[in-house]
């Protein structure tokens, strides 16, 4: 199943896609990889998974510290992959990792491991849209997407520009700052939504601070997706019902319809 | 401000750009366009004059030193005096530059992060002097072996940020000052403290510690009618030693040195010689050499000087590296501190350690030249700061 096609299924069903987060390698390879499978029961339409990195900027405290905990666990972005290959999310995956690690494995056959691990979609925070073209290329050739991210201060020329170059997705970073659970759901969202509303058809994923329930219901008709990412591995890490979080969540992505 | 090395996309040669998370990207871009229309305005060029002249005391002296080259039996060794610019560095040039520009930009909130301390408190001076709000982050580890600079900082009135994450030194302070960026940017500009970082920093910085190279050279000719043979300097991010050698860069008879921290030594582990042990990667916004394991994960360095203890190093040093025209050396702790040593009882001039490190270079070298010959040593900062580390070595 191809990004696209997942997004067809959502919008006909008048649903958001729900996009829950893992570390791989958080709190230990094997539990994150039971983790995703979890997710996927529990009603995600695309997974995304988390390659750790030693500097990871764009991520607040919550992924800093997944992220350390699975390096401290001699957990590698290769073996990550490695692990995902030998058992692949049933519903597709969307990796995400910075340029760094990414560079360390030779392109083609990390991209033809993506493919194998059911990943059709890679999101590389510092890898802007100028600089993206033969990560682009590569990608395509095995189905894996490469997705930009625009930001709520994005001008409407960087708007028009990840617009034309994206496949899969475009993410959009719903705050000015890092990821990080928050209580409300900044205003210059909605603004940025229907700009990019504007100018594309390509489905759009909401990210970054998505953290409860009524996040995602305030989405519906702006976006087409959520990613909850911090708030998922905050409560994983202080032994919440995160399970029961997730199902929340999921329920929030559909509309509430008259019976 | 055009060079050979220049080109419109931010990188020098392979190295550099701009890798950064969306939101920094409209910062970056407006950061770029005041930088090349306010910067060379005659009003910007005269008030940072003015202020280099009269805040910071430049020109900086060109000293001969004489006993140390009699000891050494070899080449004269000349000092760019940076340790005698205000706030005793060469971060100074570049904190009132990039003040003055933010100011100008309308961002009255101020960021930094700092190593040895010297960025920290330079930038923190700076701020006081124009006013503004400045938030300083310094690795835990850094705090610990630089008290004096972290004090000094905030009785200039600095917020200062510690940070625990990572490493706990300057690799994390830049990591957590990039974090504070994303989130503040409307308000806020990021005073980045070397020619690290995405573009148009690493160009920014060097044209702001430019004038060190310019002044070096036209003193050093007045001072022995030509141009010196070999121009050393100190590299961790690299903005002293490439506010020396851009003004050299054009005479291709001067042979240029930048000198990295070895630690232990590089095939220790426990080192900081980025160029001389690394590999290519992306750190920071930038392509450049960087320290790093197999799988891309940035490593710990070591370095007795916090100011060379970074496993990236600027981008335009990558490049000068790889096209030939700048060689990179390294020497480890134990030869920085008895070159720190060699200094003060031959000259009176106690360096900073970061400094020693290319004296340690120059000390060796000058041993194997003759005495003909001459060479330049940026003394980028002065070494009271590290008395704590060196207390027990004397």
């Amino acid at each position: 199943m191809s990004l696209a096609d997942v997004f067809a299924g959502t919008r006909a069903a008048g649903e958001l896609a729900f996009v829950p987060y893992q570390t791989a390698g958080f709190p230990t390879l094997r539990q994150s990889l039971a983790n995703v499978h979890a997710l996927t029961r529990l009603g995600a339409d695309l997974v995304e998974i988390g390659l750790p990195f030693s500097d990871p900027i764009a991520d607040g405290p919550t992924i800093q510290h997944a992220s350390n905990v699975a390096l401290e666990n001699g957990i590698t972005p290769q073996a990550a992959l490695d692990a995902l290959v030998a058992r692949p999310p049933e519903v597709p995956g969307v990796v995400m990792s910075y340029l760094n690690p990414l560079l360390a494995m030779p392109r083609d056959r990390m991209f033809g491991q993506l493919r194998d691990a059911n990943v059709r979609g890679l999101i590389v925070p510092d890898l802007p849209p100028e600089l993206g073209e033969e990560w682009e290329r590569a990608g395509e050739r095995c189905g894996v997407d490469l997705v930009y991210l625009l930001a709520p201060n994005s001008s409407p020329e960087r708007v028009r520009l990840v617009a034309a170059r994206s496949r899969g997705f475009i993410y959009a970073v719903a705050v000015v700052g890092t990821t990080g659970a928050r209580a409300e759901l900044y205003e210059g969202l909605p603004p940025l939504l229907e700009q990019i509303r504007g100018v594309t058809d390509v489905p759009v994923v909401v990210g970054f601070g998505i953290s409860h329930p009524d996040h995602v219901r305030a989405l519906h008709g702006l976006a087409d997706g959520v990613v909850v990412a911090s708030r998922l591995i905050e409560a994983m890490r202080r032994g919440e019902d995160w399970q029961q979080l997730a199902r929340d969540l999921k329920a929030a992505t559909r509309r509430e319809r008259c019976s | 401000m055009q060079t050979q090395t220049d080109t419109d996309a931010g990188f020098f040669g392979a190295f550099g750009g701009r890798y950064v998370p969306e939101t920094l990207v409209p910062a970056l871009d407006q950061l770029e366009q005041s930088y090349r229309r306010i910067v060379p305005e005659p009003a910007f060029q005269q008030e940072l004059a003015d202020l280099l002249r009269d805040f910071v005391g430049r020109s900086t002296p060109l000293f001969f030193a004489r006993r140390l080259s009699e000891q050494l039996g070899g080449a004269r060794i000349y000092l760019k005096r940076e340790d005698l610019a205000h706030t005793g560095a060469h971060k100074i040039n570049n904190a009132v530059g990039q003040a003055l520009l933010a100011e100008r930009m309308g961002k009255r909130r101020i960021i930094a992060e700092t190593g040895a301390g010297q960025h920290g408190v330079a930038t923190a001076a700076a701020c006081a002097l124009r006013g503004l709000e400045c938030h300083v982050y310094m690795g835990a580890e850094d705090i610990r072996r630089q008290r004096a600079n972290a004090l000094r900082m905030r009785l200039l009135g600095a917020e200062l940020i510690s940070v625990d994450s990572g490493t706990r030194t300057l690799k994390d302070a830049i990591n957590e000052a990039i974090r504070d960026w994303v989130t503040n940017v409307e308000t806020t500009h990021y005073v980045i403290g070397s020619v690290v970082g995405p573009a148009p920093y690493p160009e920014m910085v060097r044209d702001f510690q430019a004038v060190i190279g310019r002044e070096a050279r036209e003193q050093i000719r007045a001072a022995t009618g030509r141009l010196p043979d070999e121009v050393h300097a100190c590299v961790g991010g690299g903005s002293n030693a490439i506010g020396i050698f851009h003004a050299f860069v054009p005479d291709s008879g001067v042979r240029l040195v930048g000198i990295e921290g070895g630690g232990y030594g590089p095939d220790s582990r426990r080192h900081a010689a980025t160029l001389s042990a690394g590999s290519i990667g992306v750190l920071h916004g930038a392509r450049s050499y960087l320290l790093q394991d197999k799988d891309g994960q940035v490593s710990g360095t070591h370095s007795v000087s916090a100011g060379l203890d970074y496993p990236g190093v600027g981008p335009e040093h990558a490049y000068l590296r790889d096209s030939g025209r700048v060689e990179y050396s390294w020497a480890g702790d134990e030869q920085a501190l008895e070159a720190l040593k060699l200094l003060s009882r031959t000259e009176g001039i106690l360096p900073a350690l970061e400094t020693a490190h290319a004296l340690a270079y120059s000390i060796e070298r000058a041993r194997e030249l003759p005495s003909d010959q001459t060479i330049l040593v940026s003394l980028s900062g002065r070494g009271d700061k590290d008395l704590e580390i060196v207390e027990g070595l004397v």
